[in-house]
């Protein structure tokens, strides 16, 4: 079976461009167009992987993760956050507030391909 | 025991020397070491307050003859000269002085004002006095000490 | 969704919005509304155009999008304060992202000047709020320095070596609750090569205490492999934190890969699949990582490892000395030894130099916005060009060079360039060009200043330092002679203070600066053409080939690269002139000989005979011979700054430690050739501060 994907971004051009790049890897991939549409998503989808931006409105990329960490469903999926800049503050933040890994944005396609593959076990 | 546990709380600690017969004090958090006379290469066209530059562990620094540099007589050659080394903001530089007297420590009302003094560069420098023992130390500003060596020649 | 391009298409529709709900919200700022979540949306609509355009490369876009939200995060961050000035600024740069999408979508290039206004204006909101800025590609003010690995490590081939790693990893609590899978982490080390693995169930309690949702399973793991320490480090690099893990390079001869491996408990069935007997190339996303690896480095290290280098120098010269002072000098072979150990020294100092060497392109951005102000405060119209901007200098020369390239470039704005209406009359263009450039040649770093205005007023300057006493009333001299006056100490022709380069500060300060740095600057000048200034800087900062020579029994060392040659005239060759000059005849010409001795007040001891004379060539090209007592050898030194704990003295640039550990001061043959009116006065040590020279940073 293939691996589904949870992308959830305010942006519609980084939605467009995951959406290409995950089902060019073969995956599947469902988005969301932020924190609160995130959250309905992924009770709905149960997916293998999320990968969530953290400025967003209604519900911030931290705040997708308090959820889902918090949750009784599916709480230890991996949990992928997009980050501007590599830093090791922000790096320290996210593993702290219980993401599995990053991706810094602007992403490359083989990176995250190759990360999700790595997180999920897939060998589509 | 007591008098130092008190000290603590409200006192200061001065290194004490002479230089030119005189004694004076710096401040034990500006002195960074003391070193024995070691050979200084002269720099050009220096007043003779400025000995020259000696190498610190890599560093220049450069030594002054505090004698000379209050208007005394030049500090004579001696076994017994010592460097006081001391660091001001970020500045190292090390003095010339004959003999380290001792370590003194005083509470801050101990420390009187200066009584007149008639040279322009010495009353810059100079932050106060204090009795000791033998008479009186001068307490020296470092900081106004390399500024004014600074403005001499200007 | 479908392609790129249609994705692209996307990209620029979601801008128009975005750029809508921007202006929107600053709108709304602008009339008081202030709550969090008006503030939050502004700085998202830029976030979300950065975040696209950095997928589609659009680098102009980005590195403006990218200030623009460093003060909207700044703002929604209450660091600072959204008043009436700032939301206006804000607004502006609003409008200048729209053209910027605008461009990009055509695919035209950005207007750089009003770029680089914006980016200055907002920089300087920044600054006005004490917050510092990440550029961000460069990362220039990060506390950070990448290192290329290639330069250390030789690229795989196709016989890659095979080393051997003891891993222990030992995933700890929180590892799970992350969503990380043990298993799927061992599986990513099988992709790099063969894996023994061995359980350790050494802390697996009983039953009763069992909890689910902490690992308890610890893992020691022998894998063979031609990959770098580093790239498996990244395999972890997730779990940093979540576990212990400790990765040893085995140290034993190679290993050829064990073509089966043995795990000695039960292992998931899916993890044995595919932890499958291969020495396989790395995984796909390694070698896109391996193709140019880089390492982030700490800069204190960086600054330790140089300053470990520069005493190692010093150190061989002390070793070469003691050879030297010893009858081992006999023996050739050692004489070849000590000279190995000072060209390996001399290369490992070029490497790790290189390691700080930096672009002076933000260097050179800063400047630009030195023009504009400068522009601005004089009423001149400039503009800036640029040429070079990759070269790249060590970065300790960049900070260092802010200062001197900003008071020179104030100084061809506020005095090199005319008017406009000057300018016009004089049948130029109106708007005058500075051009600053930087280039490497041979082994040096030259950086130019050059404008084209009105060129140096030579008889005014001729006349303002026999005014002030700085040269001989009499004294004749050639233009480049008098071009060079204007770095004597005390010599300011401003008529009056400007705002900018007339504080007092001259050009002396300038110069001190660069020769502080092992560098010499000089100017050229052509009357109605234009100035310029040229620096030459040393590529390698702290080390310098130096002769080291005698002068009235004090050990001093001259730049090799000043001295032509070494003669030791005939009592015939030279020539008294008045009362106090000697020329030298050489081939035919005369040349002026200064006494070395006398210039910087030392008292000859002893007479050491007939004295030998340096012919060196100063910065405006003409020669003099240096009067010195003997050369003694030629090294290389490393050159210690007199700067921070002394000041500038005339004639010496700098330090050294020789061999024995006494301090030689480094000779500044420009300022001792200079022409001057007396030898250098008595001098206590001066510190020149560049007032207000940065302002931009």
């Amino acid at each position: 079976m293939s691996i589904k994907v949870l992308a959830i971004d305010d942006s519609r051009t980084i939605r467009g461009l995951m959406k290409k790049v995950m089902e060019d890897a073969g995956f599947i991939c469902a988005c969301a167009v932020d924190g609160e549409d995130g959250m309905a998503r992924f009770a709905e989808e149960a997916p293998d992987v999320v990968i969530t931006d953290i400025n967003m409105p209604k519900l911030d990329g931290y705040g997708v993760i308090r959820s889902i960490r918090g949750g009784t469903v599916n709480r230890t999926v991996p949990i992928l956050v997009l980050t501007t800049e590599s830093a090791d503050h922000l790096k320290a933040r996210a593993r702290d507030a219980g993401a599995t890994g990053w991706i810094v944005k602007p992403f490359e396609d083989e990176v995250i391909v190759s990360i999700v593959r790595r997180i999920t076990g897939a060998r589509v | 025991m007591q008098a130092e546990v008190q000290n603590a709380a409200s006192g200061v600690e001065f290194v004490s020397f002479f230089a030119g017969g005189q004694s004076f004090s710096i401040n034990i958090t500006d002195v960074r070491e003391i070193r024995r006379w070691s050979p200084v290469t002269p720099l050009p066209n220096a007043p003779r307050e400025v000995l020259g530059v000696m190498n610190l562990r890599g560093s220049v620094i450069p030594i002054y003859d505090l004698a000379a540099r209050f208007g005394l007589q030049p500090t004579p050659e001696s076994p017994r000269n010592v460097i006081v080394v001391a660091m001001h903001d970020e500045q190292t530089v090390g003095l010339l002085v004959e003999a380290v007297s001792e370590i003194l420590s005083v509470q801050r009302a101990q420390i009187q004002d200066t009584p007149d003094i008639r040279s322009d560069n010495a009353r810059k420098s100079i932050t106060g006095v204090i009795t000791i023992e033998q008479g009186m130390t001068r307490v020296i500003d470092l900081g106004a000490v390399i500024q004014t060596f600074a403005k001499t020649a200007a | 969704m479908g392609s790129l391009n249609t994705i692209r298409d996307t990209f620029f529709e979601e801008c128009e919005d975005l750029l809508a709900a921007l202006s929107e919200g600053l709108a709304a700022m602008l009339g008081g509304m202030l709550e969090s979540e008006t503030v939050n949306a502004v700085f998202r609509a830029v976030h979300s155009i950065k975040g696209g355009a950095g997928a589609f490369a659009l680098a102009d876009l980005v590195t403006f999008a990218h200030r623009f939200e460093t003060v909207l995060d700044a703002v929604r961050g209450g660091r600072l304060d959204a008043d009436a000035d700032l939301l206006h600024i804000l607004q502006r740069s609003a409008d200048h992202l729209t053209d910027l999408v605008e461009a990009a979508r055509n695919s035209e290039p950005a207007d750089p000047d009003a770029s680089a206004r914006f980016l200055a204006n907002l920089e300087a909101c920044l600054a006005d709020g004490g917050i510092a800025d990440t550029a961000p590609d460069q990362e220039f003010s990060f506390a950070a320095v990448t290192l290329d690995f290639a330069l250390l490590e030789p690229a795989d081939s196709d016989h890659p070596t095979q080393h051997q790693f003891d891993i222990r990893f030992a995933p700890r609590a929180g590892l799970f609750a992350n969503g990380h899978d043990p298993a799927l982490l061992i599986a990513t080390l099988a992709e790099f090569g063969s894996l023994q693995t061995t359980l350790d169930l050494s802390r697996l309690p009983d039953w009763g205490t069992f909890d689910l949702e902490t690992p308890f399973l610890d893992w020691n793991i022998r894998l063979t492999t031609s990959a770098s320490e580093t790239s498996l480090h990244e395999v972890f690099d997730f779990v940093d934190g979540l576990c212990e893990l400790e990765i040893r390079p085995v140290p034993e001869p190679v290993l050829e890969p064990q073509p089966d491996f043995e795990l000695e408990t039960n292992v998931p069935a899916s993890l044995k699949s595919q932890a499958a007997p291969k020495a396989d190339p790395l995984d796909p996303a390694a070698d896109a990582r391996a193709a140019n690896p880089t390492l982030r480095v700490a800069l204190e290290r960086v600054d330790r490892l140089i300053n470990a280098v520069g005493e190692l120098i010093i150190n061989q010269a002390m070793v070469a000395q003691r050879i030297q002072d010893t009858a081992l000098a006999a023996d050739a072979d050692i004489l070849a030894h000590v000279d190995d150990y000072r060209l390996l020294a001399r290369d490992l100092q070029e490497a790790v130099m290189a390691i700080r060497a930096q672009p002076v392109k933000p260097l050179f951005q800063r400047m630009s916005r030195i023009v504009r102000e400068a522009a601005d405060a004089t009423g001149k119209q400039v503009q800036f060009v640029t040429v070079g901007e990759a070269t790249e200098v060590d970065k300790t020369l960049i900070e260092r060079l802010a200062d001197p390239l900003t008071h020179m470039i104030r100084n061809s704005v506020d005095h090199g360039l005319e008017t406009p209406e000057v300018r016009l009359a004089a049948g130029k263009e109106a708007c005058g060009t500075v051009r600053l450039s930087a280039a490497h040649r041979s082994g040096s770093v030259i950086l130019s200043i050059r404008d084209d205005g009105a060129g140096l007023n030579r008889p005014r300057i001729l006349e303002t330092a026999r005014r002030k006493g700085l040269i001989a009333a009499d004294l004749d001299l050639a233009d480049a002679e008098i071009d060079a006056l204007l770095f004597l100490p005390g010599f300011s022709t401003a008529a009056s203070v400007s705002n900018l380069s007339g504080r007092g500060v001259g050009l002396d300060v300038v110069r001190n600066a660069v020769t502080s740095l092992g560098g010499r600057v000089s100017i050229t000048s052509i009357p109605g053409k234009g100035t310029e200034f040229t620096l030459t800087l040393p590529l390698t900062l702290a080390v310098m080939d130096g002769m080291v020579i005698s002068v009235a029994g004090q050990t001093l060392v001259i730049p090799t690269i000043s001295v032509l040659e070494t003669i030791r005239p005939a009592p015939s060759d030279l020539h008294r002139v008045g009362t106090d000059e000697v020329l030298l005849r050489i081939r035919g010409q005369f040349i002026p000989t200064i006494d070395v001795a006398r210039c910087l007040g030392f008292t000859a001891t002893e007479d050491s005979g007939q004295p030998l004379l340096l012919i060196v060539e100063t910065e405006n090209q003409t020669q003099c011979a240096l009067m010195v007592n003997a050369v003694h050898d030629q090294r290389q030194v490393v050159i210690k700054g007199l700067e921070t704990n002394y000041g500038a003295v005339n004639g010496v640039s700098a330090a050294t430690v020789l061999g024995d550990g006494r301090i030689a001061l480094i000779l500044d043959p420009d300022a001792i050739a200079a022409p001057r009116a007396a030898p250098f006065a008595v001098n206590a040590p001066h510190f020149p501060k560049f007032e207000g020279a940065s302002h931009a940073g």
